[in-house]
C-alpha cells in the first residue's frame, strides 16, 4: 500500500525520464540524504565516523568505480585496488609539489591521473574479454603497486612508500574531526554517485550496456567499440583514483603501497557480485554487507555467546565470525545471484501488489 | 500503392569471401535499386548471412566492388555502415538482453546523439535535450510497431515473436534508408509473420526505406518481394522478379535437388 504508484501520471516525456520517476523512490532518497547530512552528524560518534561510515562510502564508491566497467560496460577487471593507489599517490604529489593547489582540485587530478592509467591499462579489452581480459588487468594490479615501491620519487623517497597525507583546506577552513572528513567524503560520494546515475540513463551507459550485451550487434548499430570500452575504463578508473584518494586522505592518513594488494581489488569485486552487478544501489549495498557485517558479527556474537551462557574465547568468535560471513555469502549467492539490489528490486515489485499476489 | 522503384543504390560486383580454404562466397554480383524490396533466398549454408555481413561491414571480401550510391567502398567498419544509414536485424536475435525495450530501441538512435558524457554525467547541455527529442522518435516507432505495452519490459522476457519486432525497432529508430532483414519471420507462427509482412511493407512504402531481406518461407518471398536473388553453395544461380526465379531450372535443382 505505502509503495504504490497507482495514480502517478506521467503526461510528459521529461517526468516520465527524470532520475527517480516514482514519488516514493524521490522521498526515499530525501529521507536519506537527509539522514546522511544532518541526522548522522547530530548523533553519530568518533568511532562511527572513522570506522564505519567514511570507509563504507570510499569502498561504495570504488564499487561503484568497478561496478560501471564490469556490470555496466562488461568488462571484467582485477585491477581496482591499484587505481585506488594512483589515485593516493597522485592526490599525495600534486598536495606536495604543486604550490597552493586546492584540495578539491587534487581530488579530480586524482581522479584524472588515475583515469589515465586506466585507458592505458584498458587497451588490451579491445582484443580480449573475459577472463582473460581478468588477467591482463591483473598486470596492472602488480605493476603499478611495484612501480610505487621502485621509484621512491612518488613518495618523496620515504622509506617502503609509505606516505602521509597531507592536511586537508578548503576555504582556509581545517577538515580535521572525523565529523568533517565525512561529510567531505559525503558529498563527493553523492556528487559522483549522481553522475554515475546520469550517465547510465543516457546514450553513455546504454552504449556501455549495448557493448556488454553483444557487441557485434552494438558495432553494427553505429557503437564503436574502442572509445566506448576505454571511456568506460577511463570513467571507472576516475571513480576508483578519487576513492584512493579519499581513503588515503579521509580514512587512513598513511598508505603504503602494499596495503592495495590483490585481495583489496577481490574485496571491491566481491562488493559488486554481492551487492548487484550492473546497479548503482547494488554498489552500496555490497559494501555495506561486505564491510559491516563483519563488524555487526563482532559485536553480535558475543552478545548471544553470553545470552546462551555459552563460554566463548575470542579466537572462537573469530573463526565463527569467517565462517558466518562466508556461509552468508554462499546463501545470498544462491538465493539471489543477482545480488542484494536485485532482492531489493524484487521487494519493491511485491510491495507494489501488496497486499494482493498479483 | 504505386511504388516508385528508383536507380541502383548499392553495386555488389564480383564478390568473393573466403574464410582460410572455405569459400563463403564466390563471384557474386546483384544490385539493390532504391525503394524496392530484395529478397536473397537459397538453402542453408548458401551464403545469405555472409552477404549481408559483406553489405554492412562485418565481413572484408577479399575481391570484389562494392559501390554504395555512386561511391566505391574502401574497407570498412560495422559502424561506419550505421553511419551511411545502414541498419540491420540479425538471424538470432541481438537485442540487449539487460536492456529494457525503449531502451534497446533508443540505443538504435546513438549515432544521431551527440552530447559528450561530460554533459551526460552532469546533466547540462544537450543532455537532456536530447534524450526527450529522441525520446519522441523513439515512441512514434513504438506506436508504428504496436508494442506500448512492453516499452518498460526487459527485453529477455519477451515472447520470440515480440523479441523480433523489438529489434526490427531498434533498426527502424536510426531511420535507415537501406535496411538489411536476416530472417525477420524464422521460428514465427502464421499471425506473427502476417504481421511482420505488414509491418516490412509498411516501412517500405511509408518511409520509401530500401529493403534486402533473407526469408525461407517461399509464399512470404513472392508475395513481398520486388526482386529475388538466389544463392546456392556460395555461388549466385538465380536473379530475377519473382515469377522468372519460381520457373529457373537451376533454383528448382537447387531446392528439390537434381536427377528427376
Amino acid at each position: 500500500m505505502l509503495y504504490r504508484e497507482a495514480g502517478q501520471f506521467k503526461t510528459t516525456y521529461a517526468a516520465d525520464q527524470q532520475l527517480f520517476p516514482i514519488r516514493q523512490d524521490r522521498l526515499g532518497v530525501i529521507a536519506l540524504l537527509a539522514i546522511g547530512f544532518v541526522g548522522v552528524p547530530l548523533f553519530a560518534s568518533e568511532y562511527w565516523f572513522s570506522a564505519i561510515l567514511i570507509p563504507f562510502l570510499v569502498f561504495s564508491l570504488a564499487a561503484l568505480g568497478l561496478n560501471i566497467l564490469t556490470g555496466y560496460a562488461g568488462q571484467l577487471s582485477l585491477g581496482s585496488a591499484a587505481f585506488m593507489a594512483v589515485g593516493a599517490y597522485a592526490a599525495y604529489n600534486f598536495q606536495l609539489r604543486v604550490e597552493g593547489i586546492p584540495i578539491l582540485v587534487t581530488f579530480i587530478m586524482a581522479g584524472l591521473t588515475a583515469a589515465g592509467v586506466g585507458i592505458l591499462f584498458g587497451l588490451p579489452s579491445l582484443r580480449i574479454k573475459g577472463f582473460y581480459l581478468a588477467v591482463a588487468t591483473l598486470a596492472a594490479q602488480f605493476f603499478i603497486v611495484w612501480c610505487l615501491t621502485k621509484f621512491p620519487w612518488l613518495s618523496n623517497n620515504s622509506s617502503s612508500g609509505v606516505i602521509s597525507t597531507q592536511k586537508m583546506f578548503i576555504f582556509g577552513h581545517e577538515f580535521d574531526s572525523p565529523r568533517e572528513k565525512y561529510l567531505l567524503v559525503l558529498s563527493i560520494v553523492v556528487f559522483l554517485s549522481l553522475a554515475a546515475k546520469n550517465m547510465v540513463r543516457s546514450s553513455t551507459g546504454r552504449a556501455w550496456m549495448a557493448v556488454r550485451d553483444m557487441d557485434v550487434a552494438a558495432s553494427v548499430i553505429g557503437i564503436r567499440l574502442m572509445p566506448t570500452k576505454l571511456l568506460a575504463f577511463a570513467v571507472s578508473s576516475f571513480y576508483c583514483g578519487v576513492a584512493g584518494a579519499l581513503y588515503a586522505f579521509c580514512y587512513l592518513g598513511s598508505v603504503e603501497p602494499d596495503g592495495f594488494s590483490l585481495e583489496l581489488s577481490f574485496r571491491i569485486l566481491f562488493m559488486i557480485i554481492i551487492g548487484g552487478v550492473g546497479s548503482i544501489l547494488g554498489s552500496y549495498l555490497g559494501a555495506a554487507f561486505i564491510l559491516l557485517l563483519p563488524i555487526f558479527l563482532d559485536i553480535a556474537l558475543p552478545f548471544f555467546a553470553n545470552l546462551f551462557g555459552l563460554p566463548f574465547s575470542t579466537a572462537t568468535v573469530s573463526h565463527i565470525q569467517v565462517l558466518v560471513f562466508g556461509s552468508l555469502i554462499m546463501f545470498f549467492l544462491i538465493v539471489e545471484p543477482h545480488g542484494l539490489a536485485r532482492l531489493w528490486q524484487i521487494t519493491k515489485e511485491k510491495l507494489r501488489l501488496w497486499p494482493f499476489p498479483h | 500503392m504505386s511504388k516508385q522503384i528508383g536507380d541502383v543504390i548499392l553495386d555488389l560486383q564480383n564478390i568473393s569471401l573466403r574464410f582460410g580454404g572455405v569459400k563463403a562466397l564466390t563471384d557474386i554480383s546483384f544490385n539493390v535499386r532504391e525503394h524496392e524490396i530484395r529478397a536473397i533466398i537459397g538453402p542453408n549454408g548458401a551464403g545469405k548471412s555472409s552477404m549481408l555481413n559483406v553489405i554492412n561491414g562485418v565481413y572484408h571480401p577479399q575481391e570484389g566492388k562494392i559501390v554504395f550510391r555512386g561511391a566505391q567502398r574502401e574497407k570498412m567498419e560495422p559502424h561506419m555502415a550505421a553511419r551511411q544509414n545502414i541498419a540491420r536485424t540479425f538471424q538470432n536475435i541481438a537485442l540487449f538482453k539487460g536492456m529494457t525495450v525503449l531502451d534497446n530501441i533508443m540505443t538504435g538512435r546513438i549515432t544521431k546523439m551527440k552530447a559528450s558524457f561530460v554533459e551526460h554525467a552532469l546533466w547540462f547541455g544537450r543532455a537532456k535535450k536530447e534524450e526527450l527529442e529522441h525520446r519522441k522518435k523513439v515512441e512514434e516507432v513504438i506506436d508504428f510497431l504496436e508494442i506500448q505495452h512492453i516499452r518498460k519490459t526487459p527485453v529477455g522476457r519477451l515472447p520470440y515473436g515480440l523479441q523480433k519486432r523489438v529489434e526490427l525497432g531498434r533498426a527502424l529508430a536510426a531511420e535507415p534508408s537501406m535496411l538489411l532483414l536476416d530472417e525477420p519471420m524464422a521460428g514465427m507462427n502464421v499471425e506473427e509473420k502476417q504481421d511482420m509482412c505488414r509491418f516490412i511493407l509498411d516501412v517500405n512504402d511509408q518511409f520509401g526505406t530500401t529493403i534486402v531481406l533473407i526469408e525461407h518461407d517461399m509464399g512470404v518471398v513472392m508475395d513481398i518481394s520486388d526482386r529475388v536473388v538466389v544463392l546456392d553453395y556460395g555461388k549466385k544461380i538465380g536473379d530475377g522478379v519473382p515469377d522468372e526465379v519460381k520457373n529457373n531450372e537451376e533454383v528448382i535443382k537447387a531446392y528439390l535437388g537434381a536427377g528427376h
